[in-house]
This record gives C-alpha cells, sequence and structure tokens, in this order.
C-alpha cells in the first residue's frame, strides 16, 4: 500500500512536470494555415448557412485561411470530453463542467494570447474566469454564454416574480390558483446548485459561499428544498423543445430556462417573459480549447481568433439565443445582433450569474464539499420521491 | 498428358482448394471464425468487460473508480431509491406485457381467422406501418396526443367525460397533473410503442391452431369461455410468451419514453445513462445493467419452460 502511494505522488509530481513542459511547449509565432481545421462542438455553434443561409460564419474563415472546417456535434459534455479524449481533434467548445476535467486530464494545452489580437476585446470578467483559467494559464478563449433564467406566463403573473420561491415553495399565484402542479425544474443533477443559490439568499446561516461547493449539511438542505419542489413540479425538464411544448399545451405557468426556449415562445405569440429574480441565477460559459495535440495548430489560432470576430458573436448570439463574450457585439452592428436582443438574453446582467462548474470534493471555499457523482445519484431519488 | 500433369498446372488457387478438400474441418473452423470472433469479442467480451465494472466501487471522497473486487456497488443497488427504480421498471414492463397481449390478441385472432386476402395485406401494413416511421416521431406526437390541452382531452371533454379522466388522474401512483406526466401516460405509450412485437407473434401461433380443433369444442358444449381457456389460449400461450420477451425487453432496456411522457422518475435506462455520464459512476451504472439481464435470464428460462421459443 505505502509503496503504491508511493508510485502515486512520483506520478502526481512526474504529471506537474509535465503540465510545466506543456506550458513551455505553447506556440510563440504562426505560421500557415495546414489545409484543415477539426471541431468538436454543440449543434448549432458552428453554422455554415446549410439550417439557415443567413447564418453563417464558417465558409468566410475557409475561404480568407484556407483551412477547411469539419464539424464533429456533441450532445453532451461527456461526449465532448471522449471525443477529445480519442484525440484526432483540434478544438472543443467546452462548457463549465467540462472544461476543468479536460484540462485535468491534459487533453488540451495552454493558448498564448499574444497570438490572438482580439483577445483585448473580450469582456473584462471572462478574460480570467475560473473554468479556462489555471494558475494564470488560459486554457481556452472565451466563445459565449447564457443565463437560466426564470421564464413566467405573463397572464398569470403580471408583473414578473421577484423570486424564485415560486417554483420551489408552495403558494398562490397571483391567479389566485396554487403552484401545485404548473412549475417544473430543469432535469439535471446541476439543479441543485439553483437550490443552494436560492438558500444562499434566504438562509444565509448556512454560510454557503458558492452553490457549487456544498458541505453536507448545505447540501443536506439543498435537497430538502428540493424535495418540496418534487410535490409542486409534474414534469422535470431538459429537452428544450419538450419544453416549448409544456408551457405551451401542459399549463406550465413558471420555470427555470433558457432565453432560447423564451424567445421561440415568444415568437410564437406565447404570452411568456422571463427575468433574472433577486437570488441571481445560474449560467452556462463555453469555451473554445485546443487540444494538447492538435494537428492543425495554426488554422486553429486562426479560428481562436475569428470566434471573436464580432459579426460572428453577433450572429451566434442570435442564433442561440446566447451572449456574446465580446461585448461590442450587441452594439456595434456588425451582425444581426441588436442591444435590445443582448439585453433579453441577459447580457447586463452578467454579475447575476454563477457560472456551472463541476462540483468536486476539493474545494476552494471549504474543506471538503459533495462531489459531482452524489448530486447525480441524489437527485435521482428525489425525483423519485425520496 | 499424364494424370500428374493436371494439378501442376492449376497452381496455388487449385492447391489451396485441394488442400481444403483433405481437411474439411479446417473449412469450417475458417468460416466459422470471423462470426465466432464477433460473438466472443465484440458481443460477450464487452459484456463481461461492463460486468467486470460492476464489482467495481467508487471512493466516496475522491469520485476516483477504485479496481478492487467488492460487492458494495451491488449492496447500493438496495437504497430505497436505488430499488424504486428496479421495481418501477419491472412492474411497468410488466404491466405493458399484460396490456399488449390483452389487446393485440383479438387483432391477431382476427388477422389468423378471417382475415383473406386483401384484408390480410390490410393487417399487416396495418401492424408494420407504425414501425417504418421514426420512434421518437411518434414518442413527441404522444405527448401532443395526451397533453393537458391535447387532442384526447378534448374528445373526452365533447364527451362530457373529463370527470372521467380527473378522477382517474385524482388517483395515487397512475395519476398525476396530466395524462402527459403521469405513469398512465407512459404506459400508454409503451403500449403503442411495443404492440407489433406482441400481436406478430401471437398470430403466427394461431395460425398454427387447428380450427377444428374449436369447432370440436363446441360440438362437445364447451361454451365459448371454455373453449379459449381450455383450448385456444393453452395453444396459443407460446405466442403470447414469444410476443411478452420483446414487450417486457424492450419496456425495462428504453430510456427515451419514460424521458419524454412521464413524470420524470427514473427508469432503470435513465439511471444507468446518468451515472455513467459526467457523474462517471461507472460501477453503478454497470451494477443497474445487471439487474435487467438477470430479471431477462430468470424470465427467459420460465419462457422457454414454456414452449416460447417455438412461436418465434
Amino acid at each position: 500500500m505505502i509503496r503504491s502511494l508511493a508510485t502515486c505522488a512520483v506520478l502526481a509530481l512526474s504529471a506537474g512536470f509535465m503540465s510545466a513542459a506543456y506550458a513551455q511547449a505553447m506556440k510563440t509565432e504562426l505560421g500557415e494555415g495546414e489545409g484543415r481545421l477539426n471541431v468538436v462542438a454543440w449543434a448549432g455553434f458552428l453554422e455554415r448557412g446549410e439550417t439557415d443561409p443567413k447564418f453563417d460564419w464558417v465558409t468566410g474563415f475557409e475561404e480568407a485561411t484556407g483551412c477547411k472546417v469539419s464539424v464533429k456535434t456533441a450532445n453532451t459534455s461527456d461526449e465532448m470530453v471522449a471525443l477529445m479524449n480519442e484525440g484526432g481533434f483540434d478544438l472543443v467548445t467546452a462548457s463549465g463542467d467540462a472544461s476543468r476535467r479536460l484540462i485535468a486530464g491534459k487533453r488540451v494545452q495552454p493558448i498564448n494570447i499574444d497570438l490572438i489580437p482580439s483577445w483585448s476585446k473580450l469582456d473584462d470578467r471572462l478574460k480570467d474566469a475560473p473554468w479556462h483559467t489555471v494558475e494564470g494559464a488560459h486554457y481556452g478563449v472565451p466563445y459565449v454564454w447564457g443565463p437560466n433564467v426564470l421564464a413566467y406566463n405573463t397572464e398569470v403573473f403580471p408583473e414578473a416574480p421577484t423570486s424564485w420561491s415560486v417554483v420551489f415553495e408552495e403558494q398562490d399565484l397571483p391567479d389566485g390558483k396554487s403552484n401545485v402542479g404548473r412549475v417544473q425544474a430543469y432535469d439535471g443533477p446541476i439543479h441543485i446548485a439553483d437550490a443552494a443559490q436560492y438558500l444562499m439568499f434566504h438562509k444565509p446561516e448556512l454560510g454557503i459561499v458558492s452553490p457549487y461547493e456544498l458541505n453536507d449539511e448545505q447540501y443536506a438542505a439543498a435537497l430538502d428544498l428540493l424535495r418540496g419542489q418534487r410535490k409542486l413540479a409534474s414534469r422535470y425538464w431538459h429537452d428544450a423543445f419538450i419544453q416549448i411544448d409544456d408551457f405551451k399545451n401542459e399549463g406550465v405557468v413558471a420555470s427555470g430556462s433558457w432565453p432560447f426556449q423564451v424567445n421561440l415562445l415568444k415568437g410564437d405569440g406565447a404570452p411568456i417573459a422571463s427575468t433574472f429574480p433577486q437570488e441571481g441565477v445560474t449560467g452556462w460559459a463555453d469555451t473554445s480549447m485546443m487540444h494538447a495535440e492538435a494537428a492543425n495548430p495554426n488554422c486553429a489560432y486562426k479560428w481562436l481568433e475569428h470566434s471573436l470576430n464580432s459579426n460572428l458573436q453577433s450572429d451566434l448570439s442570435l442564433w442561440f439565443g446566447a451572449n456574446p463574450s465580446v461585448p461590442a457585439a450587441c452594439t456595434d452592428g456588425s451582425g444581426m445582433l441588436t442591444a435590445e436582443v443582448c439585453a433579453q438574453n441577459g447580457s447586463n446582467d452578467f454579475e447575476k450569474v454563477r457560472f456551472w462548474q463541476t462540483p468536486i470534493t476539493q474545494c476552494a471555499s471549504q474543506g471538503e464539499c459533495v462531489p459531482y457523482y452524489r448530486w447525480v445519484s441524489d437527485y435521482i431519488a428525489v425525483i423519485g420521491g425520496r | 498428358m499424364t494424370a500428374a500433369e493436371i494439378p501442376q498446372s492449376r497452381g496455388l488457387r487449385g492447391a489451396l482448394s485441394d488442400w481444403f478438400w483433405r481437411n474439411p474441418g479446417m473449412t469450417l473452423f475458417l468460416m466459422l471464425l470471423p462470426p465466432l470472433l464477433w460473438l466472443g469479442i465484440i458481443y460477450l467480451g464487452s459484456l463481461f468487460a461492463l460486468l467486470l465494472q460492476s464489482f467495481y466501487s467508487i471512493d466516496e471522497y475522491s469520485g476516483l473508480i477504485n479496481r478492487e473486487f467488492t460487492l458494495k456497488t451491488y449492496a447500493e443497488l438496495f437504497k430505497p431509491a436505488n430499488l424504486d427504480i428496479i421495481l418501477r421498471t419491472v412492474t411497468m414492463a410488466a404491466l405493458v406485457t399484460v396490456g399488449s397481449a390483452v389487446v393485440a390478441f383479438p387483432i391477431a385472432y382476427f388477422a389468423a381467422r378471417y382475415a383473406k386476402g386483401r384484408w390480410k395485406a390490410i393487417f399487416y401494413l396495418g401492424v408494420m406501418l407504425p414501425l417504418w416511421s421514426s420512434y421518437l416521431v411518434k414518442v413527441y406526437a404522444w405527448k401532443l396526443i395526451l397533453a393537458r390541452e391535447g387532442i384526447l382531452n378534448w374528445t373526452f371533454a365533447k364527451l362530457h367525460l373529463t370527470w372521467l379522466v380527473e378522477a382517474w388522474l385524482a388517483l395515487p401512483i397512475v395519476g398525476g397533473n396530466s395524462l402527459s406526466v403521469s405513469h398512465t401516460g407512459t404506459f400508454l405509450v409503451f403500449l403503442y410503442v411495443w404492440l407489433p412485437y406482441m400481436i406478430l407473434p401471437i398470430q403466427a401461433s394461431l395460425e398454427r391452431v387447428p380450427g377444428n380443433l374449436i369447432e370440436a369444442a363446441s360440438d362437445l358444449g364447451a361454451t365459448p369461455r371454455q373453449t379459449f381457456w381450455n383450448v385456444l389460449f393453452p395453444l396459443a400461450l407460446p405466442g403470447v410468451l414469444a410476443g411478452s420477451i420483446f414487450t417486457f425487453s424492450l419496456t425495462m432496456g428504453d430510456y427515451i419514453i419514460p424521458q419524454i411522457v412521464g413524470t420524470s422518475r427514473r427508469f432503470i435506462g435513465q439511471a444507468v445513462y446518468a451515472h455513467q455520464g459526467t457523474a462517471g459512476n461507472i460501477p453503478l451504472a454497470a451494477a443497474f445493467t445487471v439487474a435487467p439481464i438477470l430479471i431477462m435470464g430468470v424470465y427467459l428460462w420460465f419462457a422457454k419452460r414454456k414452449g416460447a421459443f417455438d412461436a418465434l
């Protein structure tokens, strides 16, 4: 046992040296493009006008740089991590729950921001975000981000609800009827963080610093809150289009949601709006990260620069109901995005968003936190009524 | 030309062919090798790799997988929340099986006894047609049909039967806020989607029941009910059991229908999906998959004893 511990220590040390070696291997100058670029991305993140000819930010890049882009879409963060572990890709658009794993697993390399002239245009608050920055090294370039807003029915709520309590605690809504069976919650363990965030505001004595870093007591309180929510929610949502249908046909009047659904529902004429309640919201922020053994590093750097292009950020944000990482894209008219749409998507409320992170045992704010795998099994139990 | 010259002139191909002719065992071996490798390595190999994983455990503090033999993960399965999932799935699978047998039997009986020529073709088309369209499209369509403001509720309202639906939905367990968010809804969609797999084997077994046996039964004074339970049903039972293997196992493994229609309470497939993902709890996911394997094993053994495999 002691020997295996020693082996572990040696391994950990050598891993440390290796990461130092990786950091040194960071590119210092760019060469000619390699003619191709392989990207793992969320559906809709790299559009070449095939879905809708108006939304195309890939063909222009290919013509300008000669880098032929091929996209592999992934449906979950796990798929992204698995694909990156397999190799053969240059870039990945990773969310906060995958980015740290990719860094820890040494599947991505640090980026030399001097080679990305547009870095300076980035939102300052995203430049050193913890989900892609480790010990001062940037392991990626912020792509777009979005909040998890509270969507509500304007016929039931003449005024926007100010608190998440409408989905967490049983109460009569402004139309005089109870909220039982008329609210929804996100069908993913990460929703425990939403409950923790609610408790952060309403039960300060628990001392929660970050909704992603919970000790056993704080975690138990969050689960209790969620058990109460189970009695209110008749279904949990995880597919955006199912939620849209539930708002239209199932009598759902309030739920955590994404601007994506809210925009589509509004476009359909449904009486739905969204708000940022007083407790704050959770959110996602995606980062373009470069594979540690990228075969086409020059094309990858060219794309990273291109990904901060104001026109791309503008059109992508409109397309996906997200927010650009380059704030100018909201207002400079370089694409189809307008300041109004940005405000709708939550661009002005960045400070209220606590971005998704994977809960880990060794957390920064306190000694030991409940790790993600327990979030998964306990959330399953909560939904099962236990 | 001498006889000895003929084989020489046929070259390597000929020599090889002669060699195989002289070693028939080798021919058989080489022909069976690819499928055996496929079955052994790809199919059983991956199954055993999975089984092996279920004997590992996850370290509670680091979340890393501890590759030492333990039964701890199986003990996890007996936690109330996980036991709920298994019981829920097995109950649903059993109900769907009984439900589809009840619905399928008259349809299959009609097809086997009365449908002739063109009607037979229409029957086959009607049963098979839903299988040609995408499974997802059908499930989403059912979500719309069952919705609170969907066509089914509309029909009930027109018939002034809304009270009936409300009374049903007020029941515990099977009820809920609307049909599409209740276990009843999940059951109906399972029933619809797997029904063809029950109809076809029952029909096949009914076709093999000689018509004169039914006539003989009534000649001897049996009531229709007695004829059914004492003659027709026992003879058609292998078909029912063969169909039930499909409906039971398909329901037990499905993780898409309960995700779209139902109460969001997990079924085995969904639990496996959740645990193997970001959670990285492969041991528990593997242990969960062992549960349906065992249940199906027992079920198949029972079905074989009852002659279900003769009706396939």
